[in-house]
């Protein structure tokens, strides 16, 4: 898990601080607590809202749209598909190139991996509350367009 | 009453995901499960983030964010956002929290924009992990388009923030 090493340095920073000083310590599992309560709500109906989505756009009707023989209207597609999504990246990559092995074409698996890692539509809320929104709008459309400059020159370097 | 309407969407797809499950049992459960399983990796990876960055706001004075990464940090500032967005673990709603507090610190905004751009998308776990799936020409290219990337989209954000917008938005991460 690549999440381990998150954990041993919080547990290690967290031992120093509590040596350090009791009440710090305190103040900073606070603010832990309270940040993390703040976004909860959102998080919750993103987390249901993924759910949903995941069960109907799941990888057959992907690789069905995102054909090698798709073209532009196939990356336009998987750019879509990925910026509306929400998948964890250990469950992305397995399933890319499993699209790829199914024909898939990799300026499409390109503009699908960079939208879904770049771009949030279901997590523009979080994201509104801490940029506002016409940042959180700017950001995305900008990583969304990003995407397309990504799949063509993965498309040339790579297909 | 307050919470009701903090969980009002929350407590919507719910009914949702109800309704679902009595129409097309398969497709809802299949949903639920997918649920349980994005639930589970929530609570693995988020309370190291929340931690370190509860611990990050107590500890580390200002002018230290400030000299690092502020105004005046130059290349240095650059280098230590696209670092720390890399190393991190953890979807990019983790990302926000932190960003609030480097603003609170007094952190440049490009470089809290490039920040948040590292952490989606050159997370070294995440890279491994691409190159061994997808290979190491498609993980590599993508590497070098991004990081150039993410700073240009940065520049383009900051151009187009406003002063009074950039204002609010430092002043609002001061009060979250």
């Amino acid at each position: 898990m690549s999440n381990v090493w998150m954990y041993v340095l919080t547990i290690v920073l967290l031992i120093i601080s509590a040596v350090k000083d009791k009440k710090k310590t305190k103040q900073a599992l606070m603010k832990a607590w309270k940040t993390f309560e703040n976004i909860l709500p959102e998080l919750l109906g993103i987390i249901m809202l993924v759910g949903l989505m995941l069960a109907i756009v799941n990888p057959e009707v992907v690789s069905k749209i995102i054909g090698s023989e798709s073209g532009w209207l196939g990356v336009i597609l998987s750019a879509v598909i990925g910026a509306i999504t929400l998948i964890p990246g250990f469950v992305a990559f397995p399933t890319a190139a499993l699209l790829l092995q199914n024909g898939a074409g990799y300026m499409q698996i390109a503009a699908f991996v960079s939208t879904l890692m770049m771009v949030g539509v279901i997590t523009a809320p979080v994201e509104m509350k801490y940029f506002g929104k016409k940042l959180t709008i700017l950001r995305n459309t900008t990583a969304f367009i990003f995407s397309f400059i990504v799949a063509y020159i993965i498309g040339r370097v790579v297909g | 009453m307050k919470i009701i309407k903090k969980y009002r969407f929350f407590m919507f797809t719910i009914l949702v995901l109800a309704a679902v499950i009595l129409l097309n049992r398969q497709l809802g459960m299949k949903a639920l499960d997918i649920v349980g399983f994005s639930f589970k990796e929530m609570m693995m990876v988020i309370p190291p983030i929340f931690i370190l960055l509860g611990l990050l706001d107590i500890w580390v004075p200002k002018e230290t964010m400030v000299r690092y990464m502020g105004e005046s940090s130059g290349w240095l500032g650059v280098v230590l956002a696209i670092l720390l967005g890399s190393a991190a673990a953890g979807p990019l709603y983790g990302a926000f929290p932190i960003a609030a507090v480097f603003m609170k610190k007094g952190v440049r905004f490009t470089n809290v924009l490039i920040f948040i751009g590292a952490w989606s998308t050159t997370k070294i776990p995440m890279f491994l992990f691409e190159m061994a799936s997808l290979g190491t020409s498609f993980a590599l290219t993508r590497l070098a388009i991004d990081i150039p990337g993410i700073i240009l989209i940065a520049h383009i954000l900051n151009f187009f923030a406003s002063k009074e917008e950039l204002d609010e938005i430092y002043k609002k991460a001061e009060s979250l």
